[in-house]
């Protein structure tokens, strides 16, 4: 497998040093993305860009006067504190889910081949499924008149109904249950690759299970959990839906913010800013990701 | 040395049970209230098929729903011809600004969703282009040819380039090459590249929020709307029901890829 792979890959160069003289028909190739993407994907940024460097009129209109009093106003504590609960939501998310998912995926792997697809489908379907759908269930559960109340106060521990929606343990239970999924697989397909052997070899050579487990499994293994770190922590970052519907007005993130500005009070300079700001936090986020797990290829 | 092997096995069942239950549990007790007679309290008090009838007659879901499917088929075909058109450029042509193009093709995928959401909007607004359908699918396909390269980029790893140069050597045109030998090849990955940016498209959400206009909404926005107004079980039941669409592909897609696999396995061997 691996040889013909290798076979066809060195085909390929063969056949791209051939025509190299032929650039010009890739990039007549790429010339739809090149415009669709320039159009609709990147001069749109440009305009948010622009826009947060830019004073509004009372009307809500961008002069062209540069300014960067919409990034100053970041810092008012009111905004601030958004900020601040977005980012320590994205990394207690991202630690969680890896603590769970971890010895999930480790046992998942080590499952009897008969029931491991069976297994493998049950924890790929949750990935598949709409986020609304998913968010929307715990709503059922935790809502004042829910299945979790109507439980306790039959059970008589409790006379009032709690709030537990609308809290940030809510937004985070919604959070940790959204993204488990996108956890439990990368890291299951790198434990899945780990070469028994090694294991084997460790042992034999008189180490014992947690110092195999330390340093061989987990580095190994290491590149599934980075993989599982992009998938949760960048989108769980800019989340939207489940602090809307979890968190209600109270437990808002950056991504209700930039909705309010754009939607509710209508002052899309200042969520621009807000919008430059949650990009510029990916990107650097993901380059220094990228230096600190020399990892190609992923995003 | 067993009786430890067989704790730690139950153990890990023991664990795996839990995280299954706590990946479930909530899907199935809103499966379950789809079916409650009572419309405000979380006390069964008796089977009924009355929500999933009160849906069927509900004409904004059913106009949603065909709003989704045109925007989702209209995105995923042309995404797919200009995504195979990129992931073809850059598998087998080396060019200047290759890395860059590279990096630039994965941005669509890492910036945050309402970011995009937002700045089309603001695109839209600048060009004075109403919202509606066609916006929605605009957006959609930008966002879609990304995923589209990449996943037919990954299988074009695989395609053997001489195959090409032998049906020209025997005398086929570049055209007749291409339909008749190119394109039958990498055909499943054209095809796993329009599925996912069907699903893609038909789950989204954020994007949709944002760039659709009042008469167009889709189906995760017509969701969004009854959830925002408060759990009712026809919510449920239309949850129940788009439940049910997803575990049956996911069920038919997995079916595919273990059934190609037995297949191949002793053709290797």
């Amino acid at each position: 497998m691996a040889t013909l792979h290798e076979l066809t890959r060195q085909g390929a160069l063969h056949v791209s040093d051939v025509k190299r003289h032929k650039g010009l028909r890739a990039h007549v190739l790429l010339l739809p993305a090149y415009l669709w993407l320039g159009l609709f994907f990147l001069f749109p940024l440009l305009i948010v860009v622009y826009y947060s460097f830019t004073e509004r009129t009372p009307l809500g209109d961008s002069i062209p006067v540069f300014t960067l009093e919409h990034y100053a106003r970041l810092w008012d504590p009111l905004y601030a504190r958004i900020l601040w609960r977005s980012l320590w939501l994205a990394v207690a998310t991202t630690l969680i889910t890896i603590l769970l998912a971890y010895p999930f995926a480790y046992a998942l792997a080590r499952t009897p081949k008969r029931w491991k697809n069976l297994l493998l489908l049950l924890s790929v379907i949750p990935f598949w499924t709409n986020f609304l759908i998913r968010t929307y269930a715990w709503m059922v559960i935790l809502r004042s008149n829910g299945l979790l109340n109507t439980a306790l106060m039959s059970l008589g521990v409790i006379e009032y109904p709690l709030s537990l929606l609308y809290t940030p343990g809510a937004v985070l239970l919604g959070l940790v249950y959204g993204f488990l999924p996108f956890m439990i697989l990368p890291i299951y397909v790198a434990i899945e690759r780990l070469e028994p052997s090694l294991l084997e070899a460790s042992a034999d050579l008189g180490a014992k299970p947690w110092q195999t487990f330390l340093r061989v499994t987990l580095p190994l293994t290491a590149p599934g959990i980075a993989a599982g770190v992009l998938l949760v922590f960048v989108p769980a970052l800019g989340m939207f839906v489940i602090p809307d519907l979890m968190g209600g007005a109270k437990v808002s993130l950056i991504g209700n913010l930039i909705q309010n500005q754009f939607l509710g009070a209508r002052n899309w300079q200042f969520g621009s800013a807000a919008s430059v700001v949650l990009m510029a936090l990916v990107i650097v986020g993901l380059r220094l990701y990228k230096r600190f797990f020399k990892m190609e290829g992923v995003f | 040395m067993t009786v430890r092997r067989s704790g730690i096995r139950v153990a890990a069942g023991a664990y795996m049970a839990l995280i299954f239950l706590f990946l479930y549990l909530p899907i199935g007790v809103l499966v379950a209230y789809s079916f409650n007679a009572s419309r405000l309290q979380a006390v069964w008090t008796g089977f009924t098929l009355d929500w999933y009838r009160e849906l069927f007659d509900d004409f904004a879901i059913w106009a949603a729903t065909s709003n989704s499917l045109v925007v989702g088929v209209v995105s995923a075909v042309v995404s797919t011809v200009i995504g195979t058109m990129a992931a073809f450029a850059l598998h087998r042509y080396s060019f200047r600004g290759k890395g860059a193009f590279e990096a630039f093709l994965q941005l669509p995928i890492v910036i945050p969703e309402i970011v995009m959401g937002v700045a089309l909007l603001a695109f839209y607004v600048l060009i004075e282009m109403p919202l509606g359908l066609h916006t929605v699918t605009i957006a959609h396909i930008a966002f879609n040819i990304s995923f589209v390269t990449v996943v037919v980029r990954a299988r074009l790893y695989s395609f053997d380039f001489t195959l090409e140069e032998a049906a020209m050597d025997l005398g086929a045109n570049r055209w007749q090459t291409f339909f008749r030998i190119t394109l039958p090849l990498i055909a499943p990955g054209v095809a796993a590249g329009f599925l996912i940016a069907l699903t893609l498209s038909l789950d989204d959400f954020i994007i949709a929020f944002f760039t659709a206009g009042a008469g167009s909404t889709t189906l995760p926005m017509q969701v969004y709307s009854m959830m925002r107004f408060g759990v009712t079980p026809k919510v449920n039941a239309l949850s129940t029901l788009i439940l049910l669409v997803v575990v049956t592909i996911a069920a038919v897609a997995q079916f595919i890829v273990q059934g190609r696999n037995g297949k191949q396995v002793p053709e290797e061997e």
